[in-house]
């Protein structure tokens, strides 16, 4: 059979995985025993990571890159595909997670930012990237810098669910908007979102981002789950709500139902029963000064 | 005539809208009851692992079995070629298929993310030559002597049939090409 020659690292084979993570569950996890919970649970992916976004904030310091030895202790184990974060704008730090064979470098609010003024040229890798994003004007910055998922950055560590409820409800919003407007009303959203105007006509036409968008940042129960998929996201993160519950196994699983149940009110009473305590959380209007949603321009 | 796109989790709508592009009826299959009307079935790409653990708690893993021993075809894309594959290396040990390709495949055989390709086959099927993503995609290491070998890539089958079940390696859904989509349509018509 006559063949041609094959690529790595396109745009269409990068967002391909963002695709096949669709109606899933991505987990934090911090060590190779809770990433075996995860998978067993039925998670899509899981993010390995030195401390959850719940012990960031508790810990203070700065918040880097995790250590490769964790990183591949944790890819050892899973069969499921891995993550890590990056901190926004260290591209040596993703440099080494593409070399590790991560296979989703996340270019995280979570951890303390390296550049104040610049993000990571994401088309210069093989590895594709998602970022956070609490707009639209945010998300079309990050894919016009190449990432091939978006997530709402929401308010990680919190356990509480309001941050990622706006910022999906202010990206779907706008995109609803754009869908409305004609031509000359499209240059200035284009200002407006200080966004590139190819971009900003694309979605006019389409009523969608051009990668998919999912959900992140204090979801904590099945619910919470639900809501997101509800709310237009294609699937979502969970950080510090599963292992930071009183019964990490059990939870998981039922996250992982109410995601791919998310419009079914029966199944999702059934999965949510008898769960114990989740995460404890702190309410946004208690947090202070620390907001990771702030970080990121 | 209506295609049934299994939709616990992945790639599903890319399939639906492929099918409807190509004018046949796709609906979502999440739970026993949408089996029902259904004259064909999609297995989308995702995680097979999750799949597989959707399937039970959902029930629709025996019903579907007996729809596929009644002759109902089914066509797997990655994630739903392993769910068709007879033998799954470097599986799950609790990880299920319905086992209607006689093969053996391995799990992410190609490699990390960073090892997903694109690149354009030929097939036995027709003359136009189909533009195959592969995403972590699954390795065929053996195949039965009833398998029919209806594509190749970087020497290895990458696309299946037997009885009434199709099973690529790649995902069809997410590029231009409708080549893979039609031959299956054309076995649901016929």
């Amino acid at each position: 059979m006559n063949e041609q020659s094959t690529s790595t690292g396109t745009p269409l084979v990068k967002r391909g995985l963002a695709e096949m993570l669709k109606g899933g569950v991505i987990m934090d996890v911090v060590n190779p025993e809770q990433a075996k919970i995860a998978e067993d649970a039925g998670a899509v992916a899981v993010m390995a990571l030195e401390r959850v976004p719940a012990d960031i904030r508790v810990d203070g310091g700065v918040a880097r890159m995790s250590d490769p030895e964790m990183i591949e202790g944790i890819q050892e184990i899973c069969t499921i595909p891995v993550m890590a974060k990056a901190r926004i704008g260290h591209f040596v730090e993703a440099q080494i997670l593409e070399s590790l064979g991560v296979d989703y470098v996340d270019e995280s609010e979570v951890l303390t930012p390296a550049d104040e003024t610049h993000h990571i040229d994401k088309w210069a890798f093989k590895v594709p990237f998602v970022c956070g994003a609490t707009n639209l004007g945010e998300a079309l910055r990050r894919i016009s810098e190449g990432a091939c998922m978006i997530r709402s950055k929401g308010e990680a560590g919190t356990g509480d669910v309001v941050q990622a409820v706006r910022h999906l409800r202010t990206i779907t919003g706008d995109i609803k908007k754009l869908t409305q407007a004609d031509a000359p009303e499209l240059f200035e959203w284009a200002k407006q979102l200080q966004a590139p105007l190819p971009l900003v006509q694309e979605i006019a036409q389409t009523g969608q981002l051009p990668v998919p968008l999912f959900c992140a940042g204090g979801l904590a129960t099945p619910a919470d789950a639900a809501l997101a998929m509800q709310l237009g996201a294609d699937a979502v993160f969970v950080g510090s709500g599963i292992f930071k519950s009183a019964d990490p196994a059990p939870r998981a699983r039922a996250i992982v139902e109410a995601t791919t149940n998310y419009n079914d009110p029966a199944i999702l009473a059934k999965v949510s029963r008898g769960l114990g305590a989740p995460m404890t959380g702190i309410g946004m209007d208690e947090l202070g000064d620390l907001k990771f949603e702030d970080r990121g321009w | 005539m209506t295609v049934g796109v299994l939709a616990l989790q992945g790639a599903f709508q890319a399939h639906i809208d492929k099918l409807n592009e190509l004018g046949a009826e796709a609906v979502e299959v999440k739970r026993p009851e949408h089996l029902e009307g259904v004259d064909a079935l999609v297995m989308p790409g995702g995680e097979s692992t999750t799949m597989s653990m959707l399937l039970e708690s959902s029930e629709l893993f025996d019903p579907i079995a007996e729809r596929i021993d009644d002759g109902m075809a089914v066509f797997g894309t990655c994630a739903g070629l392993i769910l068709l594959a007879t033998d799954i290396e470097d599986g799950r040990p609790d990880q299920r298929s319905f086992g209607r390709l006689d093969i053996a495949v391995q799990r992410n055989g190609y490699g990390r993310q960073v090892e997903s390709f694109e690149t354009d086959i030929a097939t036995t099927v027709t003359d136009e030559s189909v533009h195959a993503v592969f995403i972590r995609a699954p390795k065929i290491v053996r195949l039965g002597s009833d398998v029919e070998v209806l594509a190749e890539a970087r020497g290895d089958a990458v696309l299946v049939r037997s009885g009434n079940a199709l099973g690529a390696g790649f995902h069809p859904e997410l590029s231009k090409s409708t080549a893979i989509h039609r031959l299956f349509l054309d076995s649901v018509y016929n």
